[in-house]
């Protein structure tokens, strides 16, 4: 029986840690197969309806990442982003969703190392909590 | 005002008269102290140099003791114990599992709860309420106020007073009559726990705190510390032999000061146990006194 | 109906090496919407780049989406083939493939499946792109320049000879600043005032220069090329155009002993005063703090003695309202005094000095006409100590940084005072010795060598006062940490160069970003260093951290050089990524419901609203309006927007969406 391979999907912000991830690169360091960037300007462009679409496309663990508060490019952005974040993931966990699928980090540009931990443990743990069949199997059944 | 009270061992030994003239002002300004029942040495340096757990296994037990007879805050008179236990605190606060450990140690659980103050503190409070009438003679002489190096440090952990240049006893001493000189050596070490084993150094470095106290035109040093008490007292005479010059400086604990203010007898203060006769000169006109700079720090100064 | 072509580059061994090429682009070419799909080497290169032009015209490539490395390396370049050829530039994506894969992960199927995924992802992206064209904002070409000392200066005077019209606003009676107050400078030991004052003269004969002092910056609206600013202009009490600078009034006023803010605090002033002889403007202010007159209404000294009759008590504050087109700001520094330093006396002692207060000392126009001194009995001082790193470099001090100036104007007040007083003594006490500018090494060397500076590298842990002395306790760890005690006359403290005060609420004001340390922040430590991220907003100089006067002067000659960059064209284009509010015809005109939770959210306050009226007036709708000249692209609004009427341009849900539905 393969291992799971957790699909996870990142919405990452242009500035910090879309340039963390291109440090990464530039480093060499390895990390899991298993993530999709998103690139946005600002973590605060992030629709949170887009992590929850994200999901119902087929992604396992979905991880948003931006400038550590108080760097953000756009001087507040990510600040809208946290606050959003607080609060939908209240309210997920609340409508019984699994939150330990969602991750929330701050990446600077200059961690490209930090990024392929982040990047890794998420993995890991989604990789340990399966895949996330309930949400898809109700979200095609209603396409269907 | 009740408070528990944890003497240590040089109150009950080598620093009776800090003891004895404590509990002599006491009655006379509604202080009741609760001794901490079965307290413990507070380990001073020869604990902290030794071992970690120890150091703080030993102060964390008094204190343990002091939470159980439901006392909320501690008069800890002596420097040394002082320090001892309000570090012990401070790093027990921070650590929970440092706090578990401790608490296995010594059989208790410490929790935390029992404020340590030092008697500068406690007078602080008590004079707040005013002295009226209690004081029936001032102690008007010129004084050099001696904090040590444990009352006001660490600044982080002790939040008391200015590191530097502190005020707090001279204030005290101001409310009882008396005129505190400003001086470059309210915080400069004494010597310490040296006193026995290096006391040429004690004797160097005690002989500087007197000098500059005796150039400034002080008749005493007020301490609030056995060891300084005992480096500047007890060893005065060495100091002296090391200067060349005599001092004469008696050296009283701040109880004995407002004992005397307050009217007690000498005996009743203990006086009589220091090494060098507390006694003052004969109120003349201020001649040939070397610069007495007796100005008192001016309010509204910059604080750290 | 998309044409898209997917361009996948090896880089060489770098994406070849381990993400198999050929099945990206087989897999490519399945994408519904791709046309043509190759790899090739180099696509950076010239036949790379060529191969793109060819598919484009070929092909009639409606899109195109290089896989290859991060597009924060190479978008511009494939941007610019695209736009050569005729496609717009916005049309061309890349895929990530490299730093984002090929890099990071071993040779292996998962590999060139995630390098597949990423192409497709981006395919669906260009699909939905737009053609984006960039905005045009008009420019004012008059600078505002912020601080009149000498970044001050040199910027204004940079950018009032590329031609450009300035406005250098300053809140001290005078222009000049610190520069000022110095005696000599480093490295040479030229006058200050000798080579300041030609420039200040200059700023205030020239005529695209506009001087307002004793004013300040009371607000400012817009964006880059367009901003309004609001000056306020203090009241000195005195009509300018009538007073000649004579100066009388400051003879004739009764109150002599105000410490004088100039000679910090070393010598006094009087109520109405001059800050000193060379102030440029030459006239008069009144401290209205101290005075008698508006104190209590008595006096008026000055107004029976001046021959010009130019004394105003009445004179109100006026606000000045402008257009500028850039900012510059240059406000400088301040020393930390010594009342920072509780084991120095808590500032007490009055021999205890600041090495700003030792220039004002050893400057010939100073108090003391140049003679060194002590303040406390005026007698010439046999031994000097000067401390190094006052409050610098020590985290216990929650200052960690170090001043940058310290060790070389520590090194020439003792070559001063020794030139001064040949038998004195002067001790200096060090960490380590900064000299790192062109001839400061071979001048730290000329005080030890010939002038006899003795350097004890040691902190001094203590210094107070005994018989009219100071005694310095500190070490020389040289010599294994030997205690050493020092009987001195006088003692300067190099204490911490700090922010100027109020920084942060002009920080606030002109929205720029600054560090725990009230130090303005640069756009880039590196590469931007007189750039902020507001655009439009420059910074010279000290404001952004500590820094000598060369230094400053090239900072601010950059900043000018970027102003008149700036200037050099009457509009101005910026990128097209910005917000855009969803208009259509009536009766709707807009899905936006006049929320202006976008307004709020904004942090550059780009939008605005619009009225939508009838023909004849009549308000039909607010709806929000993003103004183009100032958004940058963060697309904070657009995520708020509840009716999604709020779209980001080159980042539109739409795209987002597919995106993510590629995945």
């Amino acid at each position: 029986m393969a291992e799971f391979e957790p699909k996870i999907v990142a919405f990452v912000c242009n500035w910090c840690t879309y340039a963390g991830a291109d440090l990464t690169g530039t480093s060499r360091i390895k990390y899991a197969h298993n993530v999709r960037m998103i690139r946005l300007p600002c973590t605060g462009r992030i629709d949170f309806m887009l992590l929850l679409k994200a999901f119902a496309r087929g992604a396992d663990g979905v991880i948003v990442s931006g400038c550590h508060p108080g760097d953000c490019h756009y001087t507040a952005g990510n600040y809208h982003a946290r606050r959003r974040w607080i609060l939908f993931r209240q309210l997920l966990d609340f409508l019984g969703f699994d939150i330990r699928r969602l991750h929330f980090a701050w990446v600077s540009a200059a961690e490209g190392a930090k990024w392929a931990e982040t990047v890794n443990s998420v993995v890991e743990e989604v990789r340990r909590l399966g895949p996330f069949q309930n949400y898809q199997q109700l979200a095609r059944a209603g396409i269907e | 005002m009740k408070l528990g009270y944890f003497p240590g061992c040089s109150l009950q030994g080598s620093a009776s008269e800090f003891d004895e003239s404590l509990q002599a002002i006491a009655p006379a300004l509604g202080l009741e102290l609760i001794e901490i029942p079965d307290w413990n040495c507070c380990g001073a340096s020869a604990a902290h140099n030794l071992n970690r757990l120890l150091a703080l296994a030993l102060p964390a037990r008094t204190l343990a003791l002091a939470e159980r007879t439901g006392l909320a805050e501690v008069l800890v008179p002596c420097s040394a114990c002082y320090s001892r236990l309000i570090l012990t605190r401070h790093e027990l606060d921070q650590d929970e599992g440092l706090r578990r450990q401790v608490s296995e140690i010594i059989g208790m659980e410490y929790q935390g709860t029992a404020r340590v103050l030092n008697i500068l503190e406690v007078m602080g409070q008590i004079f707040q309420d005013g002295l009226k009438g209690k004081i029936t003679k001032p102690f008007e002489h010129p004084v050099a106020c001696y904090y040590g190096c444990l009352l006001v440090r660490p600044p982080k952990v002790v939040q008391f007073d200015r590191p530097e240049d502190p005020r707090t006893m001279d204030e005290l001493m101001k409310k009882i009559g008396a005129k505190p000189i400003d001086w470059a050596f309210k915080v400069e070490c004494c010597g310490a726990g040296f006193s026995i084993s290096r006391t040429d150094l004690v004797a160097k470095l005690s002989s500087k705190i007197l000098a500059d106290a005796q150039r400034r035109g002080a008749e005493a040093i007020i301490v609030t510390c056995p060891m300084c008490h005992a480096n500047l007292d007890m060893r005065q005479e060495k100091a002296e032999k090391w200067a060349g010059r005599k001092y004469s400086m008696p050296v009283l604990y701040l109880t004995q000061a407002i004992g005397l203010a307050l009217g007690l007898p000498e005996k009743k203060l203990a006086l009589h146990q220091h090494l060098v006769p507390v006694s003052f000169p004969v109120k003349a006109k201020p001649a040939a006194k070397a610069k007495a700079e007796t100005a008192p720090p001016p309010a509204g100064q910059s604080e750290e | 109906m998309s044409r898209i072509g997917v361009f996948l580059c090896h880089c060489g061994e770098n994406i070849a090496g381990t993400v198999d090429p050929g099945k990206v682009v087989e897999a490519a070419n399945r994408i519904p919407g791709v046309v043509h799909s190759v790899d090739y080497k180099y696509m950076c290169s010239d036949p790379g780049q060529n191969l793109i032009r060819e598919a484009m015209r070929d092909k009639r490539l409606t899109g195109v989406v290089v896989a290859a490395c991060s597009p924060r390396m190479h978008e511009p370049t494939f941007r610019r083939v695209c736009a050569e050829s005729g496609l717009n530039p916005f049309l061309c994506e890349m895929a990530n493939v490299r730093e984002h894969c090929s890099w990071v992960h071993e040779k292996s199927e998962l590999t060139t499946a995630k390098a597949i995924d990423l192409v497709r992802i981006m395919v669906e992206k260009a699909k939905r792109n737009r053609p984006l064209f960039p905005i045009k904002v008009p420019v004012t070409k008059t600078a505002l320049v912020l601080g009149g000392g000498i970044a001050g200066i040199q910027a204004s005077l940079d950018i009032a000879n590329a031609g450009y019209k300035v406005l250098l606003v300053e809140r001290d009676p005078s222009i000049g600043g610190h520069m000022a107050q110095l005696s000599e400078t480093f490295p040479t030991l030229d006058c200050s005032q000798c080579i300041l004052t030609p420039r200040m003269v200059e700023v205030a004969q020239h005529p695209n220069i506009t001087l307002h002092t004793y004013s300040e910056l009371e607000s400012v609206d817009g964006f880059i090329g367009n901003f309004k600013v609001k000056i306020r202009k203090k009241a000195r009490g005195i009509d300018e155009k009538l007073c000649t600078g004579c100066g009388v009034c400051a003879q004739k006023c009764p109150l002599k002993k105000i410490p004088s803010e100039f000679n910090a605090a070393m010598g006094m002033r009087t109520a109405i005063y001059t800050p000193f002889p060379q102030a440029v403007p030459n006239k008069p202010v009144i401290d209205k703090k101290r005075c008698t007159y508006y104190l209590k209404g008595k006096c008026k000294a000055c107004e029976k003695a001046c021959p010009a009759e130019a004394i105003r008590f009445d004179q109100p504050d006026e606000i000045i309202e402008v257009e500028t087109g850039a900012i510059v700001c240059t406000t400088g520094f301040e020393v930390l005094s010594t009342e920072f330093f509780p084991e120095y006396g808590y500032g007490k002692p009055k021999d205890i000095i600041t090495g700003l207060q030792f220039e004002r000392l050893a400057s010939a126009s100073g108090p003391t006409l140049g003679a060194i001194r002590r303040p406390s009995d005026g007698k010439e001082p046999e031994t000097v100590v000067f401390i190094a790193c006052a409050g610098s470099r020590d985290p216990a001090k929650g200052i960690e940084y170090c001043s940058k100036i310290c060790c070389m104007y520590t090194a020439k007040h003792a070559m001063l005072y020794k030139h001064k007083v040949h038998q004195g003594n002067a001790y200096v006490f060090y960490m380590d010795i900064r000299a790192g500018g062109k001839m400061y090494e071979e001048f730290v060397r000329r005080a030890i060598e010939e002038d006899g500076v003795k350097y004890i590298r040691g902190r001094v842990s203590r210094v107070y006062e005994q018989d009219g002395k100071l005694i310095v306790k500190g070490a020389d760890t040289l010599l294994g940490a030997q205690p050493v005690e020092i009987e001195a006359d006088l003692v300067v403290l190099a204490t911490a160069m700090v922010a100027n005060s109020g920084a942060e609420e002009l920080a606030k004001k002109i929205h720029v970003s600054y560090d725990s340390y009230h130090f303005l922040a640069e756009a880039h430590p590196k590469l931007r260093p007189v750039e902020t991220n507001t655009a439009g907003i420059f910074l010279a100089g000290a404001c952004q951290a500590p820094r000598d006067i060369p230094e400053t002067v090239a900072q601010a000659s950059a900043a000018a050089s970027k102003v008149a960059a700036l200037f050099s064209a009457d509009e101005l284009s910026r990128e097209p990524v910005i917000a855009v509010v969803h208009r259509t015809a009536p009766p709707i005109f807009s899905i936006c419901e006049g929320c202006f939770m976008c307004e709020q959210a904004c942090p550059f306050q780009a939008i605005e609203r619009e009225e939508i009226k009838t023909r004849d007036g009549k308000l039909i709708k607010v709806v929000a309006k993003v103004n183009p000249g100032v958004c940058q692209g963060c697309g904070t609004c657009v995520a708020l927007c509840r009716a999604k009427a709020i779209d980001l341009q080159g980042f539109t849900n739409e795209q987002v969406y597919a995106e993510v539905m590629a995945v």
